[in-house]
């Protein structure tokens, strides 16, 4: 398998990054790179997983287990939107649990599901930091915070007017 | 109270570099690559007893004096910005409002280890913290402040940012090393400590962002200035983040001893002004307090552990009455198992077990004996593994049952709350 557009387009910034961190640090890439190919194109495709280990001389099962580590990374697309509802002791406090549901009711989606669109994606996630400013809302991973059910309603229905 | 890290007011512009240096910014360094030895700055920052901040309150200086100077090899710092302890978002704040105060005193800190190039680990959500950093980064740079010779001077240093991508375990100071390493975030065993084998097998010093941002304020003041604030075993401010059942939740920073009284009247009381039923003092992983034990007592290190719990990351979730300490139970449960990294046994099949546990309890399902078995799994973790994660679930369990254990009779008996499984304050949702 060859390495996507995607990857071949990204291999500029790679370099740039690799001239960033110290002599010897090739491993250290591994996470960067797998970000920035999941920016760039919403998930890790297989065959790109070739492609870095090779780039960066690292062994294949090192980067598969990376990705089957850390929870923001995936193999999959998730939808166009994607809607990560904070489940933690603080937000949970300040009523994520009656968020999630009525989200969950506005979508049609369990949390954990796709819209057969492809449109959006409900998940559910752990503590983001936002404790003093809970519930909070991720949606493509950018803060909503002091989130009220009928503020992110209202934004869905903007999103999937878009 | 003293402000040693809170200093100024936040406006549109307090985190960019001119605004640093309008408040006196980089002058601490300039004096330290000029005047100073490494070993000044280390002696400085030990006599000052700076515990750490990000939960386990070691003294930096003695982390710091491990490094053996002129040695031949590469040292490595790493600042943990993976902020995820449950409860806790105050390092957040330096770094969206102070990122020119955690770079200075990382350059300071890295001047006294001789460290090339130092690192700041930051969760993989953080947004607004990541562009800040990063962009205090470029503005050190192009002013000289960092890159080679600074200031003129022989020394160099690059900070450099690395993401992680969503675990919590990588707080945990090996394992976020091993993520640097680009490999999946699990704890090591100790010995050899860090400060021996850490980066790629290097002397590295893993500081959390707090306790770094400390460092300038030490070496420009010194010693004896920042043990006159705090108390003697706890010297210094802390900054604590406060959240769940209060009127204004956000972060504050008090002197060490400060009353907890006074803090709680500091974030507006409890929401709808209702009884205070407990409060988690340090991150989920800190052991629950009943209101009527924390109200009287003085936030620091010794007042904390003397009540049997600790100031842990100072992620303070405030709880008012009313408030079903099994569903909360259940949701720190279902983090802890989430989150376990799977090396170590106790913790990959214990933080299953106790999640299951408290699932079938809230399902109606419990048994009289569950009880028991929930204190069972947790002792046995304690000790038993790599990192501290199962023991911390452990102590999140056994605190609750101790403290709210008719709670989870009344729910195996009746099969239901005894609180209507209510997580929020009612009246104000």
């Amino acid at each position: 398998m060859s390495a996507s557009p995607t990857f071949a387009s990204l291999v500029p910034e790679f370099d740039a990054l690799r001239r960033r961190f110290p002599p010897g640090f090739e491993s250290s890439l591994v996470l960067p790179c797998l970000r920035r190919l999941q920016e760039a194109w919403g998930h890790v495709e297989d065959s790109d997983i070739a492609a870095l280990a090779e780039y960066l001389a690292v062994p294949r099962v090192q980067i598969e287990e990376a990705l089957s580590f850390y929870g923001q990374l995936r193999r999959e697309p998730v939808g166009r939107w994607h809607v990560e509802v904070c489940r933690n002791v603080s937000c949970s406090l300040r009523g994520a649990e009656t968020l999630l549901e009525r989200l969950s009711s506005k979508l049609g989606l369990a949390p954990g599901d796709t819209s057969a669109d492809g449109r959006f994606t409900l998940s559910t996630c752990e503590c983001l930091g936002s404790c003093g400013t809970a519930p909070v809302v991720l949606v493509n991973g950018v803060y909503h915070e002091n989130a009220s059910a009928p503020e992110i309603e209202r934004m869905i229905e903007g999103l999937e007017r878009a | 109270m003293t402000k040693l890290i809170m200093t100024f007011p936040v406006t549109e512009t307090s985190h960019t570099l001119a605004s640093y240096r309008s408040r006196g910014g980089y002058a601490t360094l300039e004096r330290v690559v000029r005047e100073m030895r490494p070993e000044d700055v280390t002696r400085e920052v030990t006599a000052a007893g700076v515990q750490g901040r990000g939960g386990a309150a070691f003294p930096a200086g003695r982390k710091w004096s491990v490094i053996k100077l002129n040695d031949g090899q590469p040292h490595y710092l790493c600042a943990n910005a993976d902020e995820g302890e449950p409860g806790t978002f105050k390092d957040r704040w330096i770094l969206e409002n102070a990122p020119h105060l955690l770079l200075e005193s990382m350059l300071i800190a890295a001047y006294a280890l001789q460290v090339r190039h130092a690192f700041v680990y930051m969760r993989g959500e953080f947004d607004l913290p990541y562009r800040r950093l990063a962009s205090a980064i470029d503005e050190a740079t192009a002013a000289g402040l960092m890159g080679e010779r600074i200031l003129g001077s022989a020394f160099d240093c690059d900070v450099l940012i690395y993401r992680g991508a969503g675990s919590y375990v990588c707080g945990e100071a090996s394992a976020l090393l091993t993520s640097i390493e680009g490999k999946r975030g699990y704890p090591r065993n100790r010995p050899p400590r860090l400060t021996v084998r850490g980066l790629y097998q290097r002397p590295t010093v893993v500081n959390n962002v707090e306790t770094l941002s400390n460092i300038t304020g030490i070496v420009r003041d010194g010693a004896a200035a920042f043990r006159a604030v705090g108390t003697a075993d706890s010297p210094g401010t802390r900054l604590v983040s406060v959240s769940g059942h209060v009127n204004r939740p956000g972060v504050h920073e008090i002197d060490l001893g400060y009353a907890f009284e006074r803090l709680l009247d500091d974030c507006g009381g409890v929401l709808d002004g209702r009884a205070l039923k407990a409060v988690i003092p340090g991150g989920i992983s800190s052991k629950v307090l009943t209101g009527d034990e924390i109200m009287p007592l003085a936030l620091d290190h010794e007042s904390l552990a003397a009540a049997g719990s600790s100031l842990g990351s100072g992620g303070m979730i405030v709880i008012a009455e009313g408030t079903c300490m099994v569903r909360l139970l259940q949701v720190m449960l279902r983090f802890y198992h989430h989150e376990s990294c799977g090396q170590c046994t106790p913790c990959r099949e214990g933080m299953g077990w106790l999640h299951r546990i408290i699932d079938r309890i809230v399902a109606g399902e419990g048994r009289p004996e569950d009880i028991d078995r929930l204190y069972r799994i947790s002792a046995a973790n304690d000790g038993t593994t790599i990192c501290g994660l199962g023991d911390a679930a452990g102590y999140a369990t056994s605190g609750i049952l101790n403290k709210f254990r008719p709670e989870f009779e009344y729910w195996i008996e009746h099969k239901r709350s005894r609180f209507d499984g209510n997580l929020v304050c009612r009246a104000s949702s």
